[in-house]
């Protein structure tokens, strides 16, 4: 059976992209976040994952309010991102997984999770930015990705609770996946942060750290807050929570934490980074 | 039941049903912007570009104005507005600085006193 390595969890601001474009990794205001990848790059080397199971929200590149999915799922054999509308480089395209995929697509729907399938999806920084950080100048072309898309962006959203349960359905499903594939897990976007209206700028700094705190070993109490509670808490945008829950739902109940870092501010944004290895 | 606002969170317009129904037209437009010649033909005739959407007149105003509060209040959704936002060269500490009435240095400092 296909087997879960562990998590990550990372920021995916468009800046980090256009930082990495411009070669600012060392600069004064970049170097202290970039500072926070070294070990999870060496663990990936280490592990050598086949495939990356990829929560991120689509920020209005391939999903419109028109037909706005509130999960959604990739099985395509590639993945194009493309001009977002402000400038972040387009990247080279994302390998694709058609096997694992579906059978999560199966294993979801017998879990009453009733996804968007996409066979065509374009990817925005969303999902590149971290692959990007992982594997620097954009060699990641080797590691098989599956999408999944989570609704951030209008309410009403999938509840924290819901996002950790969909979670856990994929981890059943990659489980019970014949093959002898290692899958890692992304979580992706975070913390704090709110783009819009007069709070713009809201940052909580010590509710990144007890939702850090908590996502390792307590995932459950988290899944108590409500998406009303997380914007008040965590910023407008701070929903995005959600995904690291999703991402923590397919790792075993006992986690090691591997590495921790977070930096205020990379843009508008609280940036926080976990490796979590899962013990069975 | 639906309230376009989070009562409890000032300065916070919740992005929900009645405001996607308020806003479609102006966030298509927005939308739009991910394509660059969409992006010359907005620069070209930027009020015959939005009569093109069917923004309405308070829209179509706040576009004009770049008075991004009042597009919020309008249905618009900060994720495409970012593109607006992207097309007149402004980045989101320059979005941030123009909502909360501060400069863009002040408004950066404040990101970094959050960390401290």
């Amino acid at each position: 059976m296909a087997q879960v390595l562990g998590g990550i969890t990372t920021s995916h601001i468009p800046a980090i992209g256009m930082a990495m474009d411009r070669h600012e990794e060392d600069t004064p205001y970049w170097k202290p976040f970039f500072d926070g990848y070294p070990p999870v790059r060496a663990w990936l080397e280490a592990q050598q994952p086949d495939i990356a199971v990829v929560f991120y929200n689509d920020h209005g590149l391939e999903f419109f309010l028109d037909k706005k999915p509130t999960f959604a799922i990739g099985t395509a054999p590639q993945y194009h991102n493309a001009d977002e509308g402000w400038g972040i480089k387009p990247i080279p395209p994302v390998t694709g997984e058609t096997e694992l995929s579906w059978h999560l697509v199966n294993q979801l729907i017998d879990d009453e999770f009733d996804m968007t399938v996409c066979q065509e999806l374009r990817v925005d920084h969303g999902l590149t930015v971290p692959l990007s950080l992982m594997w620097p100048g954009n060699r990641y072309q080797h590691i098989k990705v599956i999408p999944v898309c989570i609704n951030c962006e209008r309410h009403p959203m999938p509840s924290p609770k819901r996002c950790y349960k969909l979670g856990q359905s994929i981890g059943r499903g990659i489980r019970s996946f014949a093959g002898d594939q290692k899958v890692v897990v992304f979580g992706t976007g975070g913390l704090s942060h709110q783009l819009d209206g007069e709070r713009a700028g809201f940052i909580n700094k010590a509710f990144d750290q007890y939702c850090m705190d908590t996502l390792v070993g307590h995932p459950e109490e988290l899944t108590r807050l409500t998406n009303d509670d997380l914007v008040e808490k965590a910023g407008a945008q701070g929903v995005e929570l959600n995904m690291w829950l999703a991402m923590r739902g397919v790792l075993s109940e006992h986690v090691t934490e591997l590495h921790r870092h977070y930096h205020i501010p990379v843009s508008n944004t609280a940036a926080g980074v976990l490796v979590l290895e899962n013990e069975d | 039941m639906s309230n376009s606002s989070h009562a409890d969170v000032p300065g916070t317009i919740k992005f929900d049903g009645p405001m996607a129904t308020k806003g479609y037209a102006l966030n298509k437009m927005c939308y739009s912007f991910n394509e660059a010649s969409a992006r010359e033909a907005f620069k070209q005739d930027e009020a015959g570009y939005c009569d093109r959407f069917g923004l309405t007149p308070e829209q179509k105003a706040a576009i004009l104005d770049r008075d991004i509060l009042a597009l919020l209040r309008e249905g618009g959704s900060i994720y495409y507005l970012a593109k607006f936002a992207g097309l007149l060269g402004l980045n989101v500490q320059d979005v941030g600085a123009l909502q909360t009435g501060m400069t863009v240095e002040a408004f950066k400092e404040k990101l970094v006193r959050a960390g401290e």
